[in-house]
């Protein structure tokens, strides 16, 4: 039978392009893979290969045409024993490209949660509280799970032996030896895609970063492998993993070493982003982020390490993922943190309630998915808002958590909402200059001020 | 632990039964077929964006595959359609990805680049080169730690050889006595960059020499050379004694993607590879000369083959593409 020779597309984006030269004449007989004609496009000039065998029966666009279009018939192909003008005149089969798919309607956002269906477990009467670190509560949780489940382990540099750079996998090792709980070499882009395979593998890896400044070193396995493959696999793959380790500004380490990577991570559909604040919020989203079947990104932060809280001693505290935590009810103003932010966030109430001012004070405690639910109501309820973050002010979570409440609660505004963030400066070495560049209680009490009009 | 070279096999004088060279030629057959069907589509716009075709390096993968047990893995590049063809997965999910289609193994949101098969053992089709090597290191780790007694095919190319983390992964796997191959084809050109334009050595089967990994230089373009080269290797990593590398020097005879003209090397160059080397050719006249099959057997298969391709074809043009809900599936578990 004969077929025809359709002008080939050449690239993901032509449209039409030249028959430079034909390099066969009618009446040759060719093979699959021998080069038919050169053709050029856009980018360049390319060698056109047969597909099928046969004799060229007719030539259909003579060399040197331009503007051919795709998919039109340059060539017929006959089998021995035809003739070309038997098909010459058919008509040119319509493309059987797919019709163009309507855009889909677009929701605001993904939200795979909603936050009415989630609360923190309830805390029975009677349950002991225990004055406990945040570093103690990510290990507790961490040491719980892998009690609960064999194919938990953590690996990252120094997390063995040495017992965690930070101290926060003290312990760890003795308890469940060095199967389990892995010294890597300093190699962060070839152990972040080493767990992600792992998860993959049927394991459920936790990923300690001595900071997620050096995950920067991986960044390209945890949104490209650990965030995407799910999707790009229809379904197929699981990914069940943590990266976890601190972030955000220490201490006087300049700036390599002090970035808060929360909104880059907040951005990428198919990460969990969690950033707590309080030893129990560390320990029960820890929890949750090791039983997810999902990738997580667990934000820590050092100077908060060493700060204790009540946490509930419970053998199954586990905190769900897109619920906000209030932390102090109030009627003049919203804030909304997360993190460390949260520690001048609730400062600065203190000190706004000497003032007579009441502020509600929200602790989103994960940033994707985000609790958007708790803070409407919050400004729906108070028309004023401020928003308080150590990271940077371009696409920072503030921006976001603004654009949502315009889009939400425009009418129940009585001010402009003022986000207050890290300035817009690498991180400085000199103590003065660092202490500027950060956030401050008094700069969330001045916000305040300045939305309620004091 | 010295990096060796074997020597080329160009004879049937292995432990290669006639069934089994018959299978070869049947499967690599398949491979080139759907590749030149994949090209077509392309040039016909049905398939989008960029598509690498594999033409040129079948015994690659036909080979190793004969030399894998049920249950090893198998990883690679974005150049995956023969990978995923030698595994078994279905010619027709394949080709409906490659479309863009519901009855594509992605269904549609994965395209030629990103496909996986959990039941075939597929790990991808990866995107970002050199990304699938510490991935498929840890599919390894994953054996180990469960000492389920599999091994990991980590193919890459020889352009892929020379990123950073391939290195970091040879480490780990070595430091760790990982049970992962990594089988590098080099095809010669990376993109449109010879080795040598990019390699401080000609020899990347060496590479491993540092991290105390054994690599052997293969005949990429014998499938039996390949099979018994993936024997060893898979008998070292089952034996405990960590990872392999085979650098399988091959060839591909299309551009590094459809987009390429590929005027970095002559057109004399690919003829000559095609006329001297040809895998398929070169099993094609084992059959003959060893009157394993005559040329009548040779063309039912090929007649065979063809129609399982236009099949495929057929399926990922009328398979429908997928539903607007599918847009906002399996972002989370």
């Amino acid at each position: 039978m004969a077929t025809e020779v359709l002008m080939p597309a050449l690239s993901p984006t032509m449209e039409e392009g030249t028959l430079a030269k034909w390099l066969v004449k009618e009446g040759d007989e060719v093979a699959s893979g021998d080069i038919l004609a050169e053709i050029e496009t856009d980018k360049a000039t390319m060698e056109f290969e047969a597909v099928d065998e046969g004799i060229i029966g007719k030539i259909l666009i003579a060399e040197g045409t331009e503007g051919v279009k795709v998919n039109t018939p340059i060539a017929v192909l006959i089998e021995e024993g035809e003739s070309a003008d038997d098909v010459a005149s058919a008509p040119a089969p319509a493309a059987e490209a797919p019709a163009a798919a309507a855009p889909a309607a677009a929701p605001v956002a993904a939200q795979p949660i909603t936050s009415e269906d989630l609360s923190d477990p309830e805390i029975p009467e009677g349950t002991e509280m225990r004055s406990t670190t945040v570093r103690e509560a990510l290990r507790d949780a961490m040491a719980e799970e892998m009690r609960a489940d064999d194919t938990v382990f953590l690996m990252g540099e120094e997390v063995a032996e040495y017992q965690g750079a930070y101290k926060v996998s003290q312990g760890l090792l003795d308890e469940f030896g060095a199967k389990r709980v892995i010294d890597t070499p300093i190699t962060e882009h070839g152990f972040a895609g080493l767990a992600t395979g792992a998860a993959f593998g049927g394991l459920k890896p936790i990923v300690e970063f001595m900071t997620f400044n050096f995950a920067m070193q991986a960044i390209d396995h945890i949104i490209n492998t650990a965030a995407k493959t799910r999707y790009m696999s229809g379904g197929q793959m699981s990914c069940p993993i943590v990266f976890r380790g601190p972030n955000g500004a220490a201490a006087r380490v300049g700036a390599q070493h002090s970035q808060d990577y929360a909104a880059w991570y907040a951005q990428i559909p198919g990460l969990y982003v969690a950033m707590p604040y309080s030893a129990t919020d560390a320990k029960g989203l820890m929890k949750t982020a090791i039983r997810e079947q999902n990738p997580v990104v667990f934000l820590e932060n050092e100077l908060l390490y060493g700060q204790s809280f009540d946490v509930p001693v419970m053998d199954d505290y586990a905190i769900p993922f897109g619920k906000a935590r209030i932390w102090r009810e109030g009627s003049d103003v919203t804030i909304v943190s997360f993190g460390i932010g949260m520690k001048y966030a609730l400062e600065a109430a203190d000190k706004l309630a000497e003032e007579g001012i009441s502020a509600e004070v929200i602790d989103l405690r994960t940033l994707r998915p985000i609790d958007y639910d708790t803070v409407i109501r919050s400004v729906q309820k108070t028309n004023r808002c401020i928003t308080v973050e150590e990271g940077w002010p371009v696409a920072s979570i503030g921006n976001h958590i603004t654009a949502q409440i315009m889009e939400r609660a425009f009418d129940y505004l009585d001010a402009p909402v003022i986000n207050l963030t890290g300035k817009d400066v690498p991180m400085p070495y000199a103590a003065n200059l660092e202490k500027l560049a950060l956030v401050t209680t008094a700069e969330v009490v001045e916000a305040a001020k300045a939305v309620t009009y004091r | 632990m010295a990096a060796r070279k074997s020597a080329p096999k160009k004879t049937a004088k292995s432990n290669t039964s006639k069934e089994e060279l018959l299978e070869y030629y049947r499967e690599m057959l398949l491979i080139r077929r759907f590749e030149e069907k994949s090209g077509q589509l392309y040039g016909m716009g049905l398939i989008g964006g960029f598509c690498h075709l594999y033409i040129g390096q079948e015994a690659v993968v036909v080979g190793l595959e004969a030399a894998a047990k049920e249950g090893d893995k198998r990883l690679t590049s974005y150049r995956d359609h023969g990978h995923m063809l030698a595994c078994g997965m279905d010619p027709k999910g394949v080709m409906a990805e490659l479309t863009g289609r519901e009855g594509g193994y992605s269904r549609g949101k994965g395209g030629s680049m990103h496909m996986f098969s959990k039941e075939k053992h597929f790990y991808g089709g990866h995107g970002i080169v050199g990304a699938q090597v510490p991935i498929g290191t840890g599919l390894a780790f994953a054996d180990k730690y469960l000492d389920n007694g599999g091994v990991t095919f980590a193919y890459f190319g020889d352009g892929a050889a020379n990123q950073g983390q391939v290195y970091e992964s040879f480490n780990m796997a070595s430091l760790w006595q990982l049970p992962v191959i990594y089988v590098i084809e080099n095809n010669h050109y990376a993109m449109g960059t010879s080795l040598q334009r990019a390699s401080s050595t000609p020899d990347i089967y060496t590479r491993g020499e540092a991290f105390g990994i054994p690599g052997e230089a293969v005949d990429g373009m014998d499938v039996m050379a390949v099979k018994e080269a993936g024997e060893r290797a898979t008998a070292h990593c089952r034996s405990g004694k960590g990872p392999y590398i085979l650098e399988m020097k091959t060839y591909r005879y299309r551009g590094h993607s459809m987009s390429d003209p590929a005027k970095y090397r002559t057109r004399e160059e690919v003829q000559k590879v095609r006329e001297e080397r040809d895998a398929i050719e070169h099993v094609r006249e084992l059959l003959l000369q060893g009157k394993h099959a005559s040329e009548d057997d040779l063309k039912a298969i090929d007649k065979e083959i063809k129609a399982v391709v236009n099949d495929a074809a057929e399926f990922s043009k009328t398979s429908p593409e997928p539903a607007l809900e599918e847009l906002w599936t399996d972002i989370y578990a």
